[in-house]
């Protein structure tokens, strides 16, 4: 059947999609990716911190049971696979977003998803954080609240980057997934034309595109990741003109 | 002196300190019963193997550990009687350095000296003001911009150092901030630690595991061992006597002074504690050997000079009778801060 594929009339046919199609395409992965990433960092990146600092021994100790339930939680949603959890969730998006189906809608399983695995990304970065610099803002009179925005999250923004790198292409690939139950995109693109129609070129189009947008997100990240970095010897003091 | 300021003459007192962890295998008592005045304006060494306790001590003094029993005041406040938010407004009046010097390493040196008063919520271009004055004060203005990355551990230390003075300490606590550093970089870290308590008045407190550090900057010492305060005084009084096993083991490194001496038949010998003497161009055995005709060898030594007088012991060995001895123990204790007895050593 791979034999139909790179006929003329094929390249003609996929033309006329591509031209018509994948910019939108392309332009609803780039914004739901975004959209997505940057709700689940709202959610998880305070959530990652509770974990750290509310744990015993920790800098803000919460209630045993609140810590339990939220790991519980945080478990939980993990484990569950991306397509069933998008489907768990059609009641909220509903209340949410009005449907549950389209572009739109899709955002919400996204964050679902992904919350959980940015608070555990945010929780591995700042046990990194030396321990050592935490006591010294405790000896300087530091409240809970300082360290954790002086002290815990300054000093990790480089291994943040990085993780949120990791979350932003996690998330790209689960959206293109989303395009099975109605959510937009070039992963809309690849299963109606490849899977459904057996346009096998333009699916693979589809998921060249998808693996260029990883490809930049991950050397946005990682160049910025590096940038960031102070920690790095002979970087350049910027000097006045 | 300080009682006439209105202030307490002991800047620290701690009072019957106990702290105890619970571990997994068991209680583990890291400081049983320590009492210790420091009087302000003081320059006080704390001084133990590791293990013995020392951080701990200085944690309790600001109560980033809780003690167990006991009580730490500072300047006549019971620290252990405040709130937490009471405790964090104390805590501008005791700051504290380290052996990692804790530099925010995302921050620049600057930065990091306004740290302190970042949290007081102290507008900007006063809180930088001030960090440009402290950095000048440990000499490293030109740095304010660089990051802690790309300076030497002694540069680290000295931001760290304008770092605690930004908001005014009246003690300043040093835990082991010397141990990561050449015997040079340590040395300059030292004076810079003296200027600041003469020009600033204030209350230093040192923990070391080396001898060093507290005969070239301390005036008073304790030593603390397993946990316990097994000698205290000045640090003269401690380092010519040493008492304890803890302080000879710090004192004399190499041994019990002397013990692995061995004599011959008919050789007599004599400790001579220098105890402060001005020993200084007076070469002791040589006027023996001119002046009364007795001939002495230094069988063993180990003296240190602190501030300009001789502390330590010299056991010198004489070949003659019981005479020659009691004449030679009579002339070397003419001079004041010098005693000498005659002792016996194992025989070949
Ligand atoms: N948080 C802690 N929990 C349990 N044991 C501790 C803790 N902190 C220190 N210790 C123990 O207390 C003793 C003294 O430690 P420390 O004060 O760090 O000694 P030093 O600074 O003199 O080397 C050690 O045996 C150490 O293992
Ligand atoms: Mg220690």
């Amino acid at each position: 059947m791979f034999s139909s594929i790179f006929t003329s009339e094929a390249f003609a046919e996929a033309w006329t999609i591509i031209k018509t199609q994948f910019p939108l395409a392309l332009w609803e992965t780039f914004y739901v990716t975004v959209l997505a990433t940057a709700f689940a960092i709202i959610i998880g990146l305070p959530l990652g911190v509770l974990l750290v600092v509310g744990e015993k021994g920790g800098i803000k100790p919460m209630p045993k049971a609140l810590m339990a339930v939220i790991n519980f939680i945080i478990n939980i949603l993990r484990s569950v696979p991306f397509l069933i959890l998008m489907i768990l969730v059609f009641p909220l998006t509903r209340v949410i977003i009005g449907t549950t189906v389209g572009t739109v809608a899709s955002i919400v399983p996204l964050v679902i998803a992904a919350f959980p695995f940015v608070a555990r990304l945010v929780e591995s970065c700042l046990r990194e954080v030396n321990p050592n610099l935490i006591e010294m803002a405790q000896s300087t009179g530091a409240t809970p609240f300082q360290i954790i925005c002086k002290v815990m999250i300054p000093e990790s923004v480089p291994s943040l980057i990085s993780n949120f790198t990791v979350a932003i292409t996690t998330i790209l690939g689960y959206s293109a997934m989303s395009g099975i139950i109605g959510g937009g995109g070039l992963g809309k693109i690849a299963i109606n034309y490849g899977y459904y129609r057996y346009k096998y070129l333009v699916m693979f189009l589809a998921v060249i595109l998808l693996i260029i947008l990883v490809q930049i997100f991950q050397s946005v990240g990682t160049k910025l990741a590096i940038k960031t970095d102070k920690r790095l010897k002979n970087q350049t003091v910027k000097k006045r003109s | 002196m300080a009682v006439f300021s209105g202030r307490y003459f002991f800047m620290i007192e701690i009072q019957n300190l106990s702290k105890t962890f619970k571990t997994a295998d068991g209680d583990l008592e890291a400081l049983k019963h320590i009492d210790l005045s420091i009087a302000d304006g003081d320059i006080f060494g704390i001084i133990g193997m590791s293990g013995a306790g020392k951080s701990t001590l200085v944690r309790c003094i600001n109560m980033l550990e809780r003690p167990t029993e006991g009580t730490v005041c500072v300047d006549g406040v019971d620290l252990g009687q405040l709130s937490q938010k009471e405790l964090r407004a104390q805590r501008r009046d005791i700051t504290m350095i380290f052996q990692a010097f804790n530099l925010l390493m995302q921050r620049t040196c600057l930065k990091n000296v306004m740290f302190p008063l970042e949290l007081l919520g102290m507008n900007r271009t006063e809180a930088k003001k001030k960090a440009l004055e402290l950095l000048e004060i440990v000499g490293l203005q030109d740095k304010a911009k660089a990051y802690p990355a790309q300076l030497s551990g002694g540069q680290q230390q000295r931001v760290a150092i304008a770092r605690a003075l930004t908001t005014n300490p009246k003690v300043l606590l040093c835990d082991e901030a010397t141990s990561a550093l050449d015997p040079n970089t340590t040395n300059s870290i030292l004076e810079l630690i003296k200027d600041i308590n003469k020009r600033l008045g204030i209350t230093v407190v040192v923990i070391t595991h080396q001898m060093s550090v507290v005969e070239s900057i301390c005036k008073h010492v304790a030593i603390l061992d397993m946990g316990e305060v097994v000698e205290q005084g000045t640090v003269e009084e401690v380092f010519s006597h040493p008492k304890s096993t803890a302080a000879k083991n710090l004192v004399f490194p190499e041994g019990e002074e002397g013990s692995f001496v061995v004599g011959n038949e008919g050789e007599h010998f004599i400790r001579v504690v220098y105890n402060g003497a001005y020993a200084a161009g007076k070469p002791m055995i040589a006027r023996l050997a001119i002046e009364k005709g007795i001939e002495a060898n230094i069988s063993y030594a180990s003296t240190k000079g602190i501030s300009g007088k001789a502390f330590g012991t010299i056991l010198l060995s004489i070949s003659g009778d019981e005479n020659t001895v009691k004449e030679a123990i009579a002339y070397l204790t003419t001079e004041p801060g010098i005693e000498a007895e005659e002792v016996e050593v194992n025989v070949q």
